[in-house]
């Protein structure tokens, strides 16, 4: 709660909330939770966390969260992404992709909150990437879990090469350790935001001064 | 008098409630012709698709109420887009207030659809829910179809062509952007809208 309240007044654009060990424990993200944090929040505000159902999405959205975002639960039943973006229009669904690099090429893994359980789904990437957005999908983050948690930058090169192919818009996910891996994988990877966890947790990154960065280096961004 | 959110079946209601909260102001939720008739100020918000939307009023005997209405109204996103003749969107007649076509965007490189995020207001009209509000100020947006510009238009945005972000004709009024989700701008821009009689 404190955070959410410290980003809203840092400036951030947007804050995703993943509960992330709700898929693998077979639950979903707390509906109480997210109406206390709507009430302080005065900007977008998308919630993640065990979204199996239009009716779990729905308790999700009356409770004040802009946007849901599903993962391990599309990977489970593809058909949720058209039933959630029928009830609710595609602008309110966000679909969020684990990806790492098998000897297979980029696969979309699940249950990636929990490391006992975490799988490989059986899905190529960018196939993955047309057919959510196919199905509905408004908005795709893409996770790169070699590059998520080091801090080493974002893994431009296989953004750039979903961004090819996503018509939607693309956040990237995964990496971040400095202004300058911001900076790059919006100039490099053509990126419509980038998320990022530890580095504003830490207060390693402050957002002001990161906003005033991507200012100086020739990116909109808001003030 | 209070002011009253119509209930129009999107999900977005609480986000709303939550942003009139903060202001410090109460607002009621409600599907009743009685109930709006008799509100001093009424929003209808709007999330999802145009034709289940209007189908909705219709069902609930909204849709002939709301032109009637005197007192001020604003739409917000789809319910702006409803106070107008007619939708692209399952090619749907709306409520017929303001003239204009509401079109789909489209999509080009660097400019998904939906177009979803910050954007600048462009001001083009004095307007008393505009008091306080910049030029460039960013206000939050989410989507896929917009108002083309016209006279009607207070405030435009640019997503490849400039669009329809604020419009008012009398009474009624729309935001295309989600001022409850516009930090500062769009808190001032709701502000403003408690202060109409």
């Amino acid at each position: 709660m404190e955070l959410a309240a410290r980003y809203r007044d840092e400036g951030a654009d947007e804050l995703v909330f993943y509960d992330i060990t709700a898929s693998p424990e077979g639950r979903s993200v707390d509906r109480e939770w997210v109406s206390r944090v709507a009430r302080v929040l005065d900007i977008p505000f998308c919630v993640a966390g065990g979204i199996r159902s239009v009716a779990d999405a729905e308790e999700i959205l009356n409770a004040g969260a802009e946007k849901v975002s599903i993962n391990s639960p599309a990977l489970a039943n593809p058909g949720l992404i058209d039933a959630l973006s029928a009830r609710f229009g595609s602008q309110c669904i966000v679909v969020g992709i684990d990806s790492q690099l098998t000897e297979q090429g980029y696969r979309a893994y699940q249950f990636t909150g929990d490391p006992d359980r975490t799988r490989e789904s059986g899905r190529e990437v960018l196939s993955w990437v047309r057919e959510v957005q196919d199905r509905g999908a408004g908005e795709i983050v893409l996770n790169c879990m070699g590059s998520d948690g080091v801090r080493r930058g974002y893994d431009v090169e296989q953004l750039r090469s979903v961004r090819e192919i996503c018509q939607v818009p693309l956040v990237a996910s995964g990496g971040a350790g400095s202004a300058e891996h911001f900076t790059a994988v919006f100039t490099q990877a053509g990126v419509d935001a980038a998320l990022a966890a530890s580095v504003f947790h830490s207060g390693a990154i402050a957002i002001r001064d990161l906003k005033r960065d991507l200012r100086s280096a020739g990116i909109e961004v808001r003030p | 008098m209070e002011t009253v959110i119509i209930d129009s079946g999107g999900a977005n209601l609480a986000s709303l409630q939550f942003a009139f909260e903060r202001l410090g102001a109460r607002t009621h939720v409600s599907n009743d012709a009685r109930t709006i008739t008799s509100a001093a100020r009424i929003i209808l918000p709007g999330v999802g698709a145009a034709a289940n939307a209007m189908q909705r009023l219709r069902n609930s005997g909204l849709a002939a109420l709301l032109p009637s209405l005197t007192q001020p109204v604003l739409g917000i996103c789809l319910g702006m887009q409803l106070l107008f003749q007619r939708s692209e969107e399952g090619s749907t007649d709306c409520l017929g207030i303001l003239p204009e076509t509401v079109r789909r965007l489209q999509p080009a490189p660097g400019l998904p659809v939906p177009h979803m995020g910050w954007n600048q207001l462009n001001l083009v009209r004095d307007d008393p829910l505009l008091e306080g509000i910049a030029p460039n100020d960013y206000v939050y947006f989410v989507h896929s179809y917009a108002v083309p510009v016209a006279t009607m238009t207070l405030a435009t945005a640019d997503y490849g062509i400039a669009v329809s972000a604020m419009v008012r004709k009398g009474n009624f009024w729309g935001a295309q952007f989600h001022p409850e989700r516009s930090a500062g701008t769009g808190a001032r821009v709701l502000a403003n809208f408690l202060r109409l009689e």
